[in-house]
């Protein structure tokens, strides 16, 4: 155990994908375990024209791959909140609008290649890492500027000022992306030019199920994309000495400036690398439902919110878990909410069904699924 | 701690000035207007010389327009205020010649009732507005109209079909399309004989126009014997994964969506890249470019795509060959759906403010132009306009239509399948 915690290649690689693995997984399979539980209670006492269990087991896996898909998306944005949380202890609500930001950029980078017919020649797989490094680039330095302008004047101010600066900043930028679109596009909706082979996909038949598994090329694209930057933020968080200093400034601001630590740039840092995650969500979010318009970033943005604090704020574990679990029990509602109570609840209450869960968690454990109960800071 | 003063001021300022540009109702049009469209500043500078002589003699008369010009839906609102604006430019002359002052005073909606309502309180402060002419969004114009109807102010709407816009029974509320009561059983008719569909997953978008058509659609399903699947609600505007999973499970003939276009066109492509095969069907929301701009391929996929319509293309309309050369001569764009109904409700509202002008000699009240509406005959583009007693047209012209296209450009290729006309149901 000794040797393979002390190996860089173990600490910093295996070991987290093993993680998420182990997170995917286990939620995975104790939704699964538990629907088709109820299924077989249910079975009988449901009159449709299809067996309960039958249905359950055949989009099963569909609804599997959903759910990792938008928890891997939550999970990237997550990340953002909780970095920032981490270090200043307060909620960046303006970072939903970073994520749409970065979505924006990338898709007009997209539709300018595809006005260009430069598209068509080149690889697909090279045009999403553009679109990607370029929606990183432009959402984090919008993120470190939103900092230095609108938090920044007001660090020792009460908590609850950059809180409204935070939400005053979120409006600013939904109108302010509204009116460049309109100027330059005159178009209100984004959309995503067509092309490469992402919509296809990889049929798997495995014997004995009669439905093939169906993975969709652009969701195992998105998973795997918020991998690796998952991957090199646990990386750079605690392997690296600006990580160090993260983690230091998180821990207590006054001595990390007391031992030497540039306080104010490594709070920019962490700017820089929650909204660089922030966009390159957007990107992948753009990639899945293909149309973007200013004001997309809200939804996503307040289910990340929750899954950081699901998992617990400040914890980059618990954001992770949290986002795969949200993801997974949004995803588990809609699809068999509507098919458990016959149509008299439907995929509309599946937030519902994801706060309540929310909230039972919260009950039970305050500080989050992985948080641990600080005590409150002065 | 006084430059945190200064900083904090800075910010309640910003923010308000910013609120100002978010919501307020009155900032909204003044503001809008040129980013959207830049033709519409220019309109009354060409509009002027023509008008000048004889104009502010007997005073200003404003005709209101509502609907979203800015937000998802704003392809249709736009249409609706731009031909609104034509009809005004065109068929204004008659009350210039008496001298009056005729203007147009657009107002952004948003598409949401919170904002109709607010407008609507501005619209009838402003006592130098006589009618109006809106809106997209049945939603919006329910609650809209109560304002309109405690100030005895006249609207025409062009595109709202929820039956309630009228069953209430109000003077000052008119519509010249027709009514969901009839145009979703006319979906379900074609979804039951044309398409033989025996199965059909119905889903709406919760507000008053996409549920109210949902639910007329599925009382005429159960009538025919067609087994409802599902019957969903959604605001989702992005990610249909929930609602596309079970739904190729159940994998119905028939899908049918009572929303507008812009929620549509998502849906309609993630089904389709889900695996769905059968028909999409929809009703008069589905009706603009923009719809395969956002589903491109996934319109003519598998069993395509179709929906009823109470404003056919203009191409349907024989008079209108005219109306739509001279908006695309003005705007630079074909005109969508709604934007000749918006141009005949523009003209009952100026031949209703003439008559009544007439009959009173002098400037008309609000409650003489309500009156002089329900009263007239008027020949319009789509129609000869004449209403009931509720504000209904007597018999309204209905459409369903094959969609052929996949990108914008090729909207006006989608084919009119059957038309007809039906009474209206009235109270």
């Amino acid at each position: 155990m000794k040797q393979f915690t002390s190996n860089p290649f173990y600490k910093f690689i295996l070991f987290p994908i093993g993680q998420m693995a182990v997170f995917v997984l286990g939620a995975s399979l104790a939704l699964s375990v538990l629907i088709i539980l109820l299924a077989y209670i249910f079975r009988s006492s449901i009159t449709a024209n299809f067996d309960l269990v039958e249905r359950t087991l055949l989009i099963l896996p569909q609804v599997l791959i959903n759910g990792i898909t938008i928890g891997f998306v939550y999970a990237t944005i997550a990340l953002g909140y909780t970095m920032v949380y981490g270090v200043l202890e307060f909620i960046n609500f303006s970072h939903s609008e970073i994520f749409m930001v970065g979505g924006i950029v990338g898709v007009e980078l997209m539709a300018y290649f595809d006005h260009t017919g430069a598209l068509e020649t080149m690889n697909q797989y090279v045009v999403i890492a553009l679109a990607v490094l370029l929606a990183m680039i432009i959402s984090g330095t919008l993120a470190v500027t939103i900092e230095r302008v609108a938090y920044k004047p007001l660090r020792n101010a009460p908590r609850l000022v950059p809180l409204i600066s935070a939400i005053g900043m979120s409006f600013f930028l939904q109108d302010a992306v509204r009116l460049i679109l309109s100027l330059t596009t005159g178009e209100f909706n984004v959309i995503l030019p067509n092309f490469g082979t992402f919509d296809e996909f990889l049929v798997l038949a495995v014997p004995g199920i009669e439905a093939p598994l169906r993975f969709q090329i652009k969701s195992m694209l998105l998973i795997g994309v918020a991998v690796v930057m998952l991957v090199g933020l646990n990386f750079l968080v605690n392997g690296t000495k600006i990580g160090k200093a993260i983690r230091a400034v998180a821990q207590d601001r006054p001595s990390a400036s007391l031992m030497g630590i540039n306080v104010n740039l490594i709070i920019s840092i962490t700017f820089l690398v929650g909204g660089a995650l922030g966009g390159a969500a957007g990107v992948l979010f753009a990639l899945k439902v293909t149309r973007l318009d200013p004001f997309v970033g809200f939804f996503p943005g307040l289910k990340a919110f929750t899954a950081a604090v699901l998992g617990g704020i400040g914890n980059l574990t618990g954001a992770l878990l949290g986002g795969l679990v949200l993801g997974l029990l949004e995803s588990f509602g809609a699809s068999y909410l509507s098919i458990f109570t016959n149509g008299a609840f439907g995929a509309e209450y599946k937030d519902i069904l994801a706060f309540a869960v929310l909230i039972l968690v919260l009950i039970l454990r305050p500080s989050g699924l992985l948080g641990q109960t600080v005590a409150q800071k002065a | 701690m006084k430059r945190l003063y200064t900083l904090l001021s800075v910010l309640v300022l910003a923010s308000m000035a910013l609120a100002a540009c978010g919501g307020a109702p009155t900032e909204a049009p003044a503001t809008e207007a040129p980013a959207t469209e830049a033709p519409a500043t220019e309109a009354p500078a060409t509009e002027m010389p023509a008008t000048e002589a004889p104009a502010g003699d007997l005073g200003t008369i404003k005709i209101a327009t509502q609907s979203p010009l800015s937000g998802g839906q704003s392809l249709l609102g736009v249409a609706i205020k731009q031909g609104a604006e034509l009809a005004l430019e065109q068929l204004g002359g008659d009350l210039t010649a008496m001298g009056y002052d005729v203007q147009l005073a657009p107002y952004d909606d948003q598409a949401t009732p919170d904002v109709g309502v607010a407008n609507a309180k501005n619209i009838v402060a402003d006592s130098e507005i006589l009618c109006g002419v809106g809106h997209l969004n049945s939603g919006v114009m329910i609650p809209s109209s109560e304002e309109y109807h405690t100030a005895g102010l006249a609207f025409v709407s062009p595109a709202n079909t929820n039956p309630v816009v009228t069953t209430r029974g109000y003077l000052e509320v008119n519509r010249v399309v027709g009514r969901d009561d009839v145009q979703a059983p006319a979906a379900e008719e074609y979804a039951f004989t044309t398409l033989g569909a025996k199965t059909v997953y119905v889903i709406h978008d919760k507000t008053a126009y996409g549920q109210g058509v949902a639910e007329f659609f599925r009382t005429a399903a159960e009538e025919d014997g067609i087994e409802v699947v599902a019957f969903e609600g959604t605001e989702e505007t992005s990610n249909f994964d929930a609602i596309v999973t079970p739904l190729v499970a159940a994998n119905p003939d028939v899908v049918f969506f009572a929303g507008i276009y812009n929620q549509a066109g998502v849906f309609f492509k993630q089904a389709r890249e889900g695996g769905y095969e059968g028909t999409f069907l929809g009703t008069d929301g589905m009706d603009s470019s923009d719809l395969a701009e956002l589903a491109g391929d996934a319109l003519t996929a598998g069993g395509g795509m179709a929906y009823t319509t109470v404003a056919g293309p203009v191409s349907a309309y024989p008079a209108a060959a005219t109306f739509a050369a001279d908006y695309e001569a003005k705007f630079g764009a074909a005109p969508e759906a709604y934007a000749a109904q918006a141009y005949d409700s523009m003209g009952v509202c100026l031949t209703a403010i003439k008559n009544a002008a007439e009959a009173a000699g002098g400037t008309p009240t609000r409650t003489q132009v309500a009156e002089a509406i329900r009263a007239l005959t008027y020949e319009g583009l789509t129609s000869t306009i004449a209403f009931d007693e509720i504000g209904d047209l007597p018999t309204a012209k209905y459409f369903i239509i094959k969609v052929n296209a996949t990108s914008a450009d090729t909207w006006n290729t989608n084919e009119i399948i059957d038309s007809f006309d039906l009474p209206s149901p009235g109270k």
